[in-house]
Formats: C-alpha cells, structure tokens, sequence
C-alpha cells in the first residue's frame, strides 16, 4: 500500500473509527468531545496533504473492492474532490467546538448519538470527495443521507420526526427513483461509470438519451435543492444550529452541487454539455430558483428559515456553474462552493449563538441585540457580505467570475438573475446585522439573556475564526482557482 | 462454482453418497429426536443434524463444482425404475441456502424454544423441523416430478405442525396453521394434478425426460393445462401474489424458529421447483411460456411488489409488516426471472440469496427480543434501540437491507435487479423497483423510528437485549448482509453459475 491509498484509507477509517470510539466513551462527555476535535484535526491533516499531492500531480488513488463484476468501490483524488475533503474536515473540526458550546449551552438530550452521527457524516463526505465513479459516489451519497436523519429528528418530538420523515422521503425518493436509474443507465451504456477526464458519456449517447440522463441526475441529486427537489433544506431547520451549520450549509447541500459538478465534468464533459438543449433548460431552471428562493427569503421571519431560503439560492449559482457551457464558469462554481460554505456556516453559527444566549429565532425579535453581542452580530454581517458579493470578502471573487463566464457564453438569463439575487441577498441578510446594531426601539427593549452570560465562548469563537477565513480568502481567491484549473479545463 | 473447491474436504466414499445423505442426514434425525429424551437432546440433534446437511451440501458444491451436474440413483437403479437425484450449480444454491439458514434457525432455538413452545412438546417440535428440512433439501435436489411432491408435502406437513406450536404464546397460530394446511394442500393438490397431466402426455415422471418430450408434443393443450396447474400450485406453496393470503397469518403467530426458517427457505424452495419447470421443462422459446411470463408473470410480481409494501406499511405488527414485505420481496426474484434472460435470472437468484439472509436477520432480531417480551405492535416496539441495542442494531442492519442502502447485500442486488430491466428494455420495472424501495423505506423506516426514536410509554413493558446464544447467530447473519454488501462476488458468482445452469446456456 503506497501513500496515497494510505492516505485515502485513513481518511474513510479515521471518522469511522472516531464514531465508534465515541460511542465507547459515550457516558464522559470531555474526551468524548476532546475525541471529535483531535479526529478532525487528524483529518485535516490527512486532506490536507491529499491537496497537496493532487495539486502536485500524484493524486491519490484506492480500489477498495469490488462488490459485482464490473463494479468496483474505488477512489481516486482530482482537484475538486480534494477541495471539497479539506473544506469539510476544516470545518468539522471549527463546527465541532461550536456543537460543544451549543449543545452543552442548551443542555440537548442524546448528545452521544449526535457526536457519532456527525463522524458517520464525515465518514460520507470523505467518500463522496474521493469517489473514483458513480457507482461509489452513490453508495456513499446514501450514507450521508441516512447519517444525517438522527441529526434532523434529533430532538424527538414529533415535529422533529415528521421533518426527518419529510427529509429522507425526498431525498432518498429523489435518489432511488432517478440517481440510481440514471447511474444505472450510464454504466449500461458506457460499461462503467468511471470519472473520465473529458467525459464517460462523450461520443456514446445521443443529445435525446443524453438529456434525459443529465435530467434524471440533476433533479436525482436532490441534496443540491435544485426546484422542485428543494423543499427538503426549508424543512430540515428543525434541527439543532450545528447541524444546520454544518450539513445544511457545507456537507449535505454541497455534497448535492458538487454530484452535478462532477457528472457534469467528468461523465458528459463540458463539451458535451455545451451542446445539449436539456442543460439549457437546466440553466433557466436554475436562473428562476436562484430568483424565486431570493424572494421567498426575503419574507421570512424566521432566521434559519431566511437562510436555508438564501443557501438555496446560492447552490443554484454553483449548478449554473456547472452546467455552463463556457469551462471558465466551472472553476468559479468550485470557488463559490467553498466561499458560500464558508460564509453560510458563519451565518448559521451567529443564528446558533443567539438562540443560546437569548432564545430568539425571528429576525423582528433581533433588533437592538447586536447592542449586547457585538461580536456576533459584526461577524454577521461579514457573512452576510460576503453571500451578497462585497469586497473585500470571498464571495466578490466567485460571483464576479461567474457572472463574467455567465456574460461570456451568452447566458443573460443566468447572469441577470445572479445580479438580480445579490440586489436581493443585501436587502435580506445586511438588515438584520445593522439593525441588531442599531440603538433598539424607543418602545421595545430587546430580548433578555435567557443564559446567565449571554452566549458561550465555544459558540463565538468558531465564528470569528469563519468570518476571519472569509476575509482571509478573499486574497487567495486566486490559488483556489489555479488549484482548480486541471479540473476545469480554463482559467477564468 | 470456482470458490467451493476450497470447502471440498469429506472422504471419497460419503462424497459419492451426498445427494442421499443430504436429505437422509436430516430425516434420520428427526426420527431420533422424536425418541430423545428430553429437550436438551433434541436440540442437540437438531444442531448435529443441520450442521451435517451444510456439510454435505458444501461437497455437493464441489462436486458440482468439477462435474457440472451431480446425477445419483438411488440404490443403484437407474431412473425408469428408480429415484433418481439430479443436482446442478442451483440445486446446489438451494441447498447451501436451506442447510445453512436451518442450522442458524436450530442454534438459535435452543433459547427460543423455551420461551415459545410447552416444554412437553420440544422433542416433537425439533423432530418436526428436521422432518421439514429433510424436504426441502430433498425436493432441491431431486430430478423427478412426483418425488418433489412427496418432499414438498413431507416438508409441508412439517411446517402445518410447527405453525400450530406457536400457540402457547399466540392461540392466532391454530387458525392461521389450519388456514396454511387448507392452501398448502389446495397448492400441493394443484402440482400433483399438473404432474398428472404432463404424465399422460409424455409417459414419464422424470423431469429431464419430460423436458425431452414436452418439445416433440408441439402446441399440445395437455401440456398447457398441466403446467397452469403446476403454476397455481406452487404459486400458492410460494406466496405468489395474489395466492398469498396463507402467508402473514403463518408468520406472524408461527413460533419465531419458524419465522426465520419458513422466510428464508420454504417460499424459495417452492419457487425454486417452478423455476424448473419454468424454464427446464417446458420449452422456454415457446409462444406459451413467453406470454406467460410476459403478461402474466410479469404484471404478478410488479403488483405484488408495489400492492405488497403498501399492505406493509399500513400494518401494526412488527411480524406482520415483514411477512408482508417477504411478498413483495418474492415479487421482485419473479421479476427478474420474468425476463427471461440469464443475466436476470442471476440477479433474481442474488435477490433471492440476499432476501434471506436479510429476513432471516430481521424475524431473528424480533424473536430473540420477543424472547423475555411480549410486545408485538409498532408502539410496543417504542424505545426498544435504548433496552437492547445490539439487537435491535442487527435489526437495523437487515431493515437496511431490505430497503435496499448501500453497503448492504440488498442495494446490490437490487442494482443487478434494476440493470438487467434495463437491459431488457423494461423501463416499468425499473419504476416498479424504485417505487417499492421508497414504500420500504416506508414501512422499515416507521419500525426502524419506532425502534431509536421514540421513547417507551411510560409504565409500558420493556424490551430485554437477547441473550448470547441468539445475539451471536444473529450477528453472524447481519455481518453476512453487510458484506455481501461491500462484497458480493461469493454470491453473485452462486448466483450465476445457477442461473447458467437452469438457462443452458442461452443467452
């Protein structure tokens, strides 16, 4: 076994066996948690020298089994996947100080279960990161859906549940009935479903067959809540904020746009999908979700609902991305995944934080409160900045460069809608920082601290450290996209 | 086949005589267990005799394995007069599959017995289920039309027995047993009629010859007549929707050993015999049997498949919903075999291996809880993941499976499923599948909820972990879901040497 296929087993085995490690040390809760924080760290390491050997041009790679003939459980590094891995286990290690202060901070039942449940969706992001085709993508695709229902329902009450139920009814639903046929249809037609550099499919199908392929696995990888597979996101904020931070703001939803971002590169390939009329619709499609979830946010009270409303706004700027037929937009859609994952969990932490401290989850109770919880409040609106697309934060770069692309191939449709959200996105996040950090009311004072305290400091300093990445990569937009460039084919 | 050379370890002299020690293993055991003294004995006899049967079964493999077919006359008479065994790659599935899922199912009753049948009654009992495996090992591996019915009704009435014994927990099991012994024998009657038919028409019994003269007769409407009989007969011994209506009494009040032993083996078994005759004895090319399979088989299976689970999630009980999804489960082997085809043939029989384990998984897990428990609703079951999580986690595991997740064996045969309908061509199945899974994600999902997600009413009885004899069989058929989930190459390669087997090599 070299390195390389070393590494890549540590990074399946070492979330599988912090999962059950936790489970051993269940009933002491400080090396429980201690246990979550070093196994992320150790992650992060391990991904983190994959990038560097993928960005080096000695991609990892691991054939694990092989289930049927002709199937095989393999693994194998490009550029995205290794962005995707690295995000993720950085952020799982900065979220899982925030789900310490959380979870200790409201005193949640189960917290055991909730740790392993987390491992177990690491376990899945790190497979679908490192899949080396379809077959294996799916397999693991699944295991991050089943992981995350006991995070959903985690609460046990029977709302909790029905949004569980709601939950994995769409998303398996969409998966059983459309992902895995149309996985099942390429490997029939190609003879594998391997990620070829170029495209599987290229030369293979027809536009029709074609179409009906890309369709079946657009709408199939519902995690990326494209309409109408969307509505799951909305429902899922039942969950406890760390959840919603991690899973619905960077594992699960990009786990969906990053599926598309690889069937579109690696199993049509961009010239392939350059020219089918179905990715055409698609773009549309996307234009008006990105337009429609921007104008249902903007009437929700609820915080966690604004932002799931916003997050799925902004997954439809990262399938716009992939299903453009200029390559330039495919490497800002890898930018933008990881500039909106960065911003949205900063966002859904200060969401968490408050709840802690005050209790108050609609945005009319939050006026006047940045007043007492500045820090929070401030990194807010560095998030919240950085979603619309204003310097000096990530989220200018990817958006500038997807709108250029969008302009480039001649889609207006798509470049005016993302220009139209992100008028959008100011009006409906920036609001809800300046007011917090407006002298309140005359006639109101604003909510009281229902923890003696105000939030705890494991809840605030993982999002400082977020917002600080946030600005932190607006300077190194650029390495990002050369680390990309391989996958995309263009530079921007 | 390639794979069993390597369990081929028996002296020559008992290899030459497997195909008879096979079922003769068993059913001398039986009689024994009948005089045993007491429960202990029989029970050891039990294990002894099964533990004999997958040995003999495995050199069955591997002689199978370097001849193609194993043809044994019994006592030396060659077939017009005598009985004659013939064992091919899926006489040999079949064997493997019922030898070692009795064996568990025996293991496992040395603590199920106790809680589930008077003690008066063990010794009977184990002699009855030994009597039962003795046939369905027999009927797997004989070439003779007439001998499957005397094994098959050798193994029924086995079965009507052991239903009734579960009456000490549930008196349900009285009218369900005599309902089953009503339809096995309308079933079993039904064959011998069809057998009778085929025998006027061709003048032998001996399955291989009637295939040979089946295709002289031409557009013979005796034929027809007997094989619509031998159709609805075993349809109805096999569960066949619509013919299924003896199954979730059966099951559900039927003492757990049979449960497991019953979903696992005695279905496949006969639908194995009309797999036979299917598509050994009468001529596969013919306008008959194609439209059979295409327009009635077929349809059948996809309505049992979808009609089924949405019977299952509408039950209450735990046993209930899993006889229901056994339906199902039987529609989907039968959808594939309605293809026609011997790469759907294959995944129907991987299904086919991996529906039992996974069955057999689940009644264990619901057994061995319901040893010291007397819940049998989804409400009882409310917070049993908390009482007993190792084996309700098994539970969990099969429940995985029969939906169909991946990294268990049912997501990979459901793929090979899914792929060969593609290949065919027949995009409704591919929707009838799909649309089956979500409504097991249904009905396992509202047990599986019940189990880890709701918490037990306060006052109510609580499940008990089951003890170790239960947990570690149980652990070693859920282990065996999982990897013939990541690993599947053992089965799938049973699973195509089978169905090469029964196809002859057409396409």
């Amino acid at each position: 076994m070299n390195t390389g296929e070393l590494l890549i087993a540590l990074a399946l085995a070492l979330p599988l066996f912090a999962a059950a490690a936790t489970y051993a040390v269940g009933r002491m809760p400080d090396v429980r948690e201690t246990l979550t924080l070093v196994s992320a760290i150790g992650l992060t390491i391990i991904t983190l020298s994959m990038a560097v050997r993928t960005g080096a041009g000695d991609a990892p790679q691991l054939v694990m089994a092989r289930p049927l003939q002709g199937l095989e459980l393999a693994f194998r590094l490009e550029p995205l996947g290794a962005l995707f891995a690295l995000m993720a286990s950085v952020l799982w290690g900065i979220n899982s100080m925030f789900s310490i202060g959380y979870m200790r901070g409201k005193r949640e039942p189960n917290q055991t279960r909730f740790y392993v449940c987390f491992c177990f969706a690491i376990f899945g992001v790190m497979g679908i990161a490192m899949a080396a085709n379809l077959f294996t993508l799916f397999v693991f695709y699944e295991v991050l859906t089943f992981s995350t229902y006991p995070l959903v329902a985690h609460k046990g009450d029977e709302p909790a549940r029905r949004a569980g139920r709601i939950y994995l009814a769409i998303l398996v639903g969409a998966s059983v009935t459309l992902l895995l046929p149309g996985i099942i249809a390429v490997q029939a037609i190609a003879g594998s479903t391997d990620f070829v550099e170029g495209g599987l499919l290229q030369g293979k199908v027809n536009l029709d067959v074609g179409g009906i392929l890309l369709a079946l696995l657009v709408f199939g990888a519902a995690k990326a809540a494209l309409m109408p597979v969307h509505s799951w996101l909305p429902t899922a904020m039942v969950a406890p904020a760390p959840v919603s931070a991690l899973l619905h703001a960077v594992a699960v939803v990009k786990a969906g746009v990053f599926t598309i971002m690889k069937i579109s590169a690696f199993t049509f390939g961009p010239n392939l999908i350059g020219h089918m009329p179905v990715a055409q619709w698609l773009l549309w499609l996307a234009a008006a979700t990105i337009v429609i979830s921007s104008l249902v946010a903007m009437r929700k009270d609820d915080l966690k609902a604004r932002l799931a409303w916003s997050t799925i706004g902004q997954l439809a700027y990262v399938t716009s991305a992939a299903l453009l037929p200029a390559a330039a937009g495919f490497a800002a859609g890898g930018l933008h995944l990881l500039a909106h994952a960065v911003a949205k969990i900063t966002l859904f932490m200060c969401a968490g934080a408050i709840y802690v401290a005050t209790g108050a989850t609609r945005v009319s109770q939050m006026r006047g409160l940045g007043r007492r919880m500045p820090v929070v409040f401030f990194c807010f609106l560095v998030g919240a900045l950085s979603i619309v697309g204003m310097p000096p934060f990530a989220g200018m770069w990817s958006k500038f460069l997807l709108i250029t692309a969008s302009f480039g191939s001649e889609e207006w449709i798509t470049a005016t809608a993302m220009i139209v959200s992100s008028m959008l996105s100011l009006f409906y996040l920036a609001p809800i920082a300046i007011r917090g950090l407006l002298p309140p009311a005359s006639d109101a004072a604003p909510v009281e601290f229902v923890r003696p305290g105000g939030a705890p400091g494991l809840t605030v300093a993982p999002l400082v450290i977020t917002a600080i990445a946030s600005v932190a990569l607006f300077f190194f937009a650029d390495e990002v996209i050369a680390f990309l460039v391989p996958v995309a084919g263009a530079a921007p | 086949m390639i794979t069993f050379e390597a369990f081929y370890a028996a002296p020559p002299a008992l290899t030459a005589h497997a195909p008879a020690l096979l079922v003769v293993g068993p059913l001398i055991g039986a009689c024994v267990a009948a005089l045993s003294p007491n429960s202990r004995w029989a029970w050891m006899i039990s294990v002894g005799s099964t533990i004999f049967a997958v040995w003999m079964a495995l050199c069955l493999a591997g002689e199978v394995a370097r001849q193609g077919v194993v043809n044994y006359y019994m006592g030396g008479f060659a077939p017009p007069l005598g009985i004659a065994f013939r064992i091919d790659a899926l006489g040999v599935m079949m064997a493997l599959l019922v030898s070692s899922v009795s064996a568990a199912a025996a293991l496992y009753s040395g603590h199920a017995l106790d809680a589930e049948v008077r003690s008066s009654k063990h010794t009977l009992f184990q002699a009855g289920f030994l009597l039962c495996v003795a046939g369905l090992l027999g009927l797997v591996s004989t070439g003779d039309a007439f001998n499957a019915f005397v094994f098959l009704e050798v193994s029924s009435i086995g079965t009507y027995a052991l239903i009734a014994a579960g009456e000490r927990r549930d008196r349900r099991a009285l009218p369900a047993a005599f309902n089953y012994l009503i339809m096995g024998t309308i079933g079993a009657t039904f064959y011998v009629i069809g057998v009778g038919f085929l025998y006027a028409a061709t003048g032998t019994l001996n399955m291989a010859d009637i295939a040979a003269r089946v295709v002289t007769l031409g557009d013979s409407r005796m034929v027809q007549a007997g094989f619509a009989f031998i159709v609805v007969g075993l349809g109805l011994k096999a569960a066949m929707f619509p013919l299924h209506g003896w199954l979730p009494g059966a099951y559900a009040h039927a003492p757990s050993l049979m449960n497991i032993f019953l979903s696992a083996t005695a279905t496949k078994a006969a639908l194995y015999l009309m797999v036979r005759f299917l598509f050994g004895v009468f001529e596969p090319g013919s306008d008959f049997a194609y439209h059979f399979m295409a327009w009635v088989l077929g349809p059948l299976a996809g309505a049992a498949a979808v009609i089924c689970s949405i019977q299952a999630a509408f039950e209450k009980e735990f046993r209930r919903v899993l006889a229901f999804s056994s339906v199902a489960q039987v529609g989907y082997i039968l959808l594939g075999l309605s293809i026609g085809t011997t790469a759907a043939a294959s995944a129907g029989f991987l299904h086919l291996l991996a529906h039992a384990l996974m069955k057999a998984t689940l009644f264990m897990a619901v057994g061995g809880v319901a040893l010291h428990f007397r819940g049998r609703t989804l409400d009882d079951f409310a917070g049993a993941g908390r009482d007993a999580p190792w084996t309700m986690a098994a539970f969990a595991t099969g429940a995985a499976s029969l939906i169909g997740i991946p990294l268990t064996a049912g997501f990979l045969s459901k793929w090979r499923l899914i792929e060969a309908s593609l290949a065919a061509g027949q995009i409704w199945m591919v929707v009838v599948i799909a649309i089956s899974s979500l409504l097991a994600l249904a009905y396992a999902g509202r047990m599986l909820e019940a189990i880890f997600f709701r918490t037990a009413a306060p006052g109510a009885e609580r499940a008990k972990e089951a003890p170790l004899g239960v947990l570690v069989p149980l652990w070693i058929l859920a282990g065996f879901c999982v990897w013939f989930g990541i690993d599947a190459s053992l089965p799938e390669s049973i699973a195509i040497a089978g169905a090469q087997a029964l196809m002859g090599g057409r396409p």
